[in-house]
């Protein structure tokens, strides 16, 4: 199996699976954690609420593996893996959104509520704006459908990933991150190895996600078939 | 900055675009996949799907509709059109929306909206009212004992495609329906809707007031020499997002061209992602 989406049963994936399919990739759904460990490249898409939706990785599947531990080995290990939207939101540590709750803490990073901005949720096309060069995020316009975000840069939490193969070296890898504002300044995106994750939709942000989309498939994936068809006569 | 919106609408019967004028006098205007497609290509941040049949086998129909649609839209998708419960709102979103605009069933049960937020997000929870200017009192009749602003500046809630008047106050309703866990407001104005004279400014402000929650404004975008005046006095008012039909379903103007002509007046607009470096060689001398 190639790609893989992760089903929480909470979010809708109709758009995510599209774009990719525009993309020449047919993804796997799924809320089995041995195909979320063994899928090439996975997808944590992002929509409904951060406490329902952490409940769902944390609980155990038949083989007593979960979600929450399968994502988080990827991550420590920085196989691809793209978190999008509330799927960044549950890399994190904690979020105002669900107080108490414990995120997957992957990454250090607290989510906010964006208070300060004129209108929530923040609805619309806002501009990425990199750190510095990114491998897979450009600067440009991307769509947005939040009220929560990480305001301070988040670094990887080798306790969040404690008994995961490869936790160790995380530390040395940089981790890119890229801005957004309303209200205040807050994290757009974030980068690490393979690991990419948005506070924005690629998969609704028109030819700039799309460009995203397949960067990303590109470094994941670099022996796919360019087009569904051309999957279908191999 | 966060860039105001375009949102071209595709009213859908039976799998086709409709259009008329006050609701009514629907004709066909093409094929909804197609125009998807074209309007992203022309610009559009966003587009509107809603579903005008009155029959049940339209929207049986209307799920295949949004299902191909999703196919070839990669920007966000809104569908409205009988969403009268949770499992409408999910079937949809399972067909590929990304938000869900619910009207009358939110006036009959508001708490649909609370249920479709808790349960789905708030980012796909649209609550769509649309209000007209109360109706003058006939000749003769006492004014009502607690009315405190002028009629002609006071507007209801309608149902049923204009044919009923709610009664409830549309400002009061958006700011409830948005308390409830809506996420964003399509505000259309009945009295403007398809006659091109320009969006309805006393509602935009009325309703800004009333919530934090951003506003499509909709109903009375002109032609295409009024439109772009039209949408800065709409943004002016508080509208964060723009929805016209007839405009672009009559190749009047594109999308693209009307948000060029708004970022002339200073609005932040999405005018086409910067092209990353080019690949290209370098021009010799």
């Amino acid at each position: 199996m190639s790609v893989a989406i992760v089903t929480t049963g909470l979010a809708n994936v109709a758009s995510v699976r599209a774009a990719l399919r525009r993309l020449g990739v047919e993804p796997r759904l799924t809320d089995d954690p041995r195909e979320v460990r063994e899928a090439r490249a996975v997808v944590l898409p992002g929509v409904g609420a951060l406490g329902p939706a952490m409940r769902r990785l944390t609980e155990r599947s038949t083989s007593g593996d979960t979600l929450a531990a399968a994502l988080s080995a990827r991550i420590a290990d920085e196989r691809p893996t793209l978190a999008i939207c509330l799927g960044l939101q549950l890399l994190c540590a904690s979020s105002d959104e669900a107080p108490g709750i414990s995120g997957l803490c992957t990454f250090s990073a607290h989510v906010a509520r964006l208070d300060a901005a004129p209108q929530l949720p923040h609805f619309g096309w806002n501009e990425v704006a990199p750190d510095a060069e990114m491998t897979f995020v450009p600067a440009g316009a991307a769509y947005f459908a939040h009220s929560y975000a990480a305001l301070a840069a988040p670094a990887p939490n080798s306790k969040g990933a404690k008994g995961a193969k490869g936790a160790k070296g995380a530390k040395d890898a940089a981790t890119a991150v890229a801005w957004t504002s309303h209200g205040a300044r807050f994290v757009s995106a974030f980068e690490r190895g393979a690991v990419l994750a948005c506070q924005f939709h690629p998969e609704l942000s028109g030819d700039y996600g799309a460009e995203l989309l397949e960067r990303w498939l590109a470094r994941s994936l670099p022996d796919r078939p360019r087009t569904l068809t051309e999957a279908a006569t191999c | 900055m966060l860039m105001q919106r375009i949102i071209p609408c595709l009213d859908v019967d039976r799998g086709r675009v409709v259009k008329g004028v006050r609701f009514q006098g629907l004709r066909d205007a093409g094929d909804p996949v197609e125009r998807a497609r074209r309007y992203q290509a022309e610009g559009a941040d966003e587009l509107c799907l809603l579903d005008v049949s009155a029959t049940h086998e339209g929207r049986a129909s209307a799920l295949d509709t949004v299902a191909r649609v999703r196919e070839v839209l990669g920007i966000p998708l809104t569908v409205g059109g009988g969403v009268r419960t949770l499992s409408d709102a999910r079937a949809l979103l399972e067909h590929g929306a990304d938000k869900v605009a619910v009207n009358s069933a939110a006036l009959a049960r508001p708490d649909l909206l609370r249920e479709i937020a808790d349960t789905l997000g708030a980012q796909c929870c649209v609550i769509a009212v649309d209000a007209a200017r109360r109706l003058a009192a006939p000749p003769g009749t006492p004014p009502p004992a607690l009315a405190c602003a002028p009629v002609e500046d006071t507007f209801e809630v309608i149902t049923h495609g204009g044919r009923a008047r709610s009664g409830v106050c549309a400002v009061e309703w958006a700011a409830r329906a948005t308390a409830l866990g809506a996420g964003e407001v399509l505000l259309t104005s009945f009295d403007r809707d398809g006659t091109g004279a320009g969006y309805d400014l006393a509602l935009l402000r009325a309703v800004r007031a009333a919530t934090r929650a951003p506003i499509i404004a909709s109903g009375g975008a002109g032609g295409r020499a009024e439109a772009a005046r039209h949408g800065v006095e709409a943004f002016a008012a508080g509208a964060d997002a723009l929805l016209a039909a007839t405009l672009f379903h009559d190749g009047h103007m594109t999308p693209l061209t009307l948000k060029s002509e708004l970022a002339r007046a200073g609005y932040a607009m999405r005018l086409g992602a910067p092209r990353t470096p080019s690949l290209a060689p370098e021009p010799t001398p």
